[in-house]
């Protein structure tokens, strides 16, 4: 069965900029991730963070997990917080694996992801 | 028994004495007259049963005319327990007087001793002969079981998704049964069944000339007729002419279940159905009768959870204490009778105990295989107990994406075996870790290189074994990624594959050879 592609589209919301991620992330996701980054932080200052919606992902791998290790060492060089919601518990548990969730809060709903400043 | 010892004696074994004197030196010994049980001669002696005259016998008797000529004057019988075992003649006396009544006396009682010592004597001869014998036997029953034992497969093969049993019990006169499984390319196996007529180390060595000669030949073609073709002509000159073998062979597709088969006079194959028994009928000529026979072949398909039998004539030939035949008809009935699964042989082997009497010696090698295509991985992984037994396996080809699909299929394996939820889902991300590994960096993407899975489960687990052609390299022991340092730029974003699987299996064990890496996960079938 081929996977669903990626594709990231890009929210506005008051607490934050969330981006909606659909399909599989791995290593082809990585150039349209980082656009997707760059167009939600535009215009928002350094305190606005950026929520991840994994609502719609159904299988990340490990060159997925680089790319969100890349993205995440992005946002903390700017110093902004980037954030994740709507993961599976199996991938929660990899975020926890990988200690990938110690520097990227996991929120289990979108308000809370951007409730908190 | 008796008769026998008497038969001995007459054949000359023993010499008659005469005494001294005659004919003509008083050391002088005859050859011994052979007196025949039917010779009037023998009851008149038995009936006698003491020294009497050669003058005083008035018989039509050929031996009696032969011992006359010898110049006997008096005959002695030797009687033990009602049996004429010998006669004692002698000649003239050297005083050249008639034989007293006190000789006839001493001769009488002489033979009274002397009769039942011959006899012991015979008996002991006898029975060492027969241990002899029977030693004899036995050392070629051995010599025939060893080459039959040697040569039957030692191993059942472990087919993904088949359960293969065999059964062989040899009749005390060791026949020529054999039956074998030649590993063959491409999913496939040969199946052989054959019985070669006669019994013994002839028997033996036919068989293993034929089982040699159809494993040479079947590496060479795949046609079955061929297989048969050719192992027929080779077999010709090295057969006894009085022998000769029957055989079925048959090629096996494990994925598709197909049968490519051809028969050399053998008993058909049964396929029990979910409607019914059929016969996989295929016309041909024994091996080793006739050179250049030509064998039909023909396909059938083994569909899941349908059971094939092969026998021997064993079985079918085989007796009751009334002279019944067991016949085709009570075994197809008895296969068609029974659900088709493992216990299948056993079932057989019940009715057919049943049928020739618990107690009785058994006729004939009696072999059967049955061929069993499992109904799923969960009936898979059953059968075996705690034995792993192979389940299910995939060849992918090493493009990038299709580590989803090794994923999807192991899945779908799994899920049969009871597998859901979490730990579903981290066999799914191990699975696919390992197959992009093996994808990726053994066979470096190369799409001419396969990536082979096999799935091996018992009641208590399920191993995952996944194996590229990039051997040579070592895989290393998974580190910790450093995520820090990633973070901070100092280590690269990836490295994180076998870590992963690491955590996301039960056990994880990685080898290398000088054309493979294999990767094996093994996930606990429990805590689902």
């Amino acid at each position: 069965m081929p996977g669903t592609p990626f594709s990231a589209a890009v929210r506005q919301e008051d607490g934050g900029s969330v981006i909606d991620l659909v399909g599989d992330i791995d290593r082809n996701a990585g150039d349209r991730l980082t656009a997707a980054y760059l167009e939600a932080v535009a215009g928002r200052d350094q305190g606005s963070p950026v929520v991840l919606s994994f609502r719609d992902v159904d299988y990340i791998n490990s060159t997925g997990i680089a790319v969100i290790v890349t993205l995440l060492a992005k946002a903390r060089a700017e110093g902004r917080s980037l954030r994740a919601w709507g993961l599976s518990p199996h991938y929660q548990e990899i975020f926890q694996i990988t200690r990938l969730a110690d520097f990227m809060t996991l929120y289990e709903t979108e308000p809370q992801a951007l409730a908190v400043t | 028994m008796a008769v026998k010892n008497l038969r001995r004696l007459r054949r000359g074994e023993r010499r008659q004495q005469t005494d001294s004197g005659f004919p003509s030196t008083p050391t002088d010994v005859v050859e011994a007259v052979p007196i025949d049980d039917n010779d009037p001669l023998f009851t008149f002696l038995l009936a006698t049963g003491g020294p009497i005259e050669v003058e005083r016998i008035n018989l039509e008797s050929p031996a009696l005319s032969e011992i006359r000529a010898q110049g006997v004057q008096l005959i002695v019988p030797l009687i033990a327990q009602g049996d004429l075992i010998g006669t004692l003649n002698l000649g003239r006396r050297l005083s050249d007087q008639p034989y007293s009544t006190d000789d006839r006396k001493l001769l009488a009682g002489l033979a009274g001793q002397v009769a039942p010592a011959i006899r012991v004597a015979q008996l002991v001869r006898q029975q060492e002969a027969e241990a002899k014998e029977r030693e004899r036997i036995d050392q070629e029953l051995r010599v025939a079981s060893l080459i039959q034992q040697t040569l039957l497969p030692k191993e059942l093969p472990r087919l993904a998704g088949w359960d293969i049993e065999a059964y062989y019990q040899s009749a005390r006169a060791v026949g020529g049964d054999f039956y074998d499984f030649i590993p063959l390319t491409d999913n496939r196996i040969g199946l052989v069944i054959g019985d070669v007529t006669d019994k013994g180390v002839p028997a033996a060595l036919v068989m293993a000339t034929t089982r040699t000669t159809l494993r040479g030949v079947a590496a060479h073609t795949d046609d079955p007729g061929e297989v048969l073709f050719r192992a027929n002509n080779s077999l010709i000159p090295e057969i006894p002419p009085a022998m000769f073998v029957t055989c079925l062979y048959g090629v096996l597709n494990t994925e598709t279940g197909e049968l490519v088969y051809a028969n050399a006079g053998h008993n058909l194959p049964y396929v029990r159905t979910a409607s019914g028994v059929s016969e996989l009928r295929a016309r041909g000529m024994p091996l080793g009768l006739l050179p250049d026979m030509n064998y039909e072949v023909l396909t059938a398909r083994v569909e899941h959870g349908e059971t094939m039998l092969l026998t021997s004539d064993g079985i079918v030939e085989a007796h009751s204490p009334d002279g019944d035949m067991f016949g085709f008809a009570r075994l197809q009935k008895l296969v068609g009778g029974h659900e088709g699964g493992p216990d299948l042989i056993s079932a057989i082997l019940d009715e057919l105990h049943r049928f020739q009497g618990f107690d009785r010696e058994q006729e004939d090698d009696v072999t059967m295989v049955t061929v069993r295509r499992l109904s799923s991985a969960l009936e898979s992984a059953t059968a075996f107990g705690d034995e792993l037994g192979a389940i299910a396996s995939f060849k992918l080809p090493s493009a990038s994406g299709n580590e989803r699909k090794a994923m999807d299929a192991v899945a779908e394996v799994a899920e049969g075996l009871g597998f859901s939820g979490e730990r579903l889902q981290r066999l799914k991300t191990a699975v696919s870790e390992a197959a992009m590994n093996a994808i990726e960096h053994g066979n470096k993407g190369d799409p001419a290189l396969l990536v082979e899975i096999d799935l091996l489960a018992n009641a208590q687990k399920l191993l995952v074994r996944i194996r590229d052609q990039g051997g040579g390299k070592p895989i290393g022991a998974p580190v910790v990624p450093d995520i820090e340092a990633k973070l901070a730029g100092e280590q690269s974003p990836r490295g994180w594959g076998l870590f992963l699987i690491e955590r996301m299996v039960d056990a994880m064990r990685t080898s290398v050879d000088g054309h493979h890496h294999v990767i094996e996960l093994e996930m606990s079938r429990g805590g689902n």
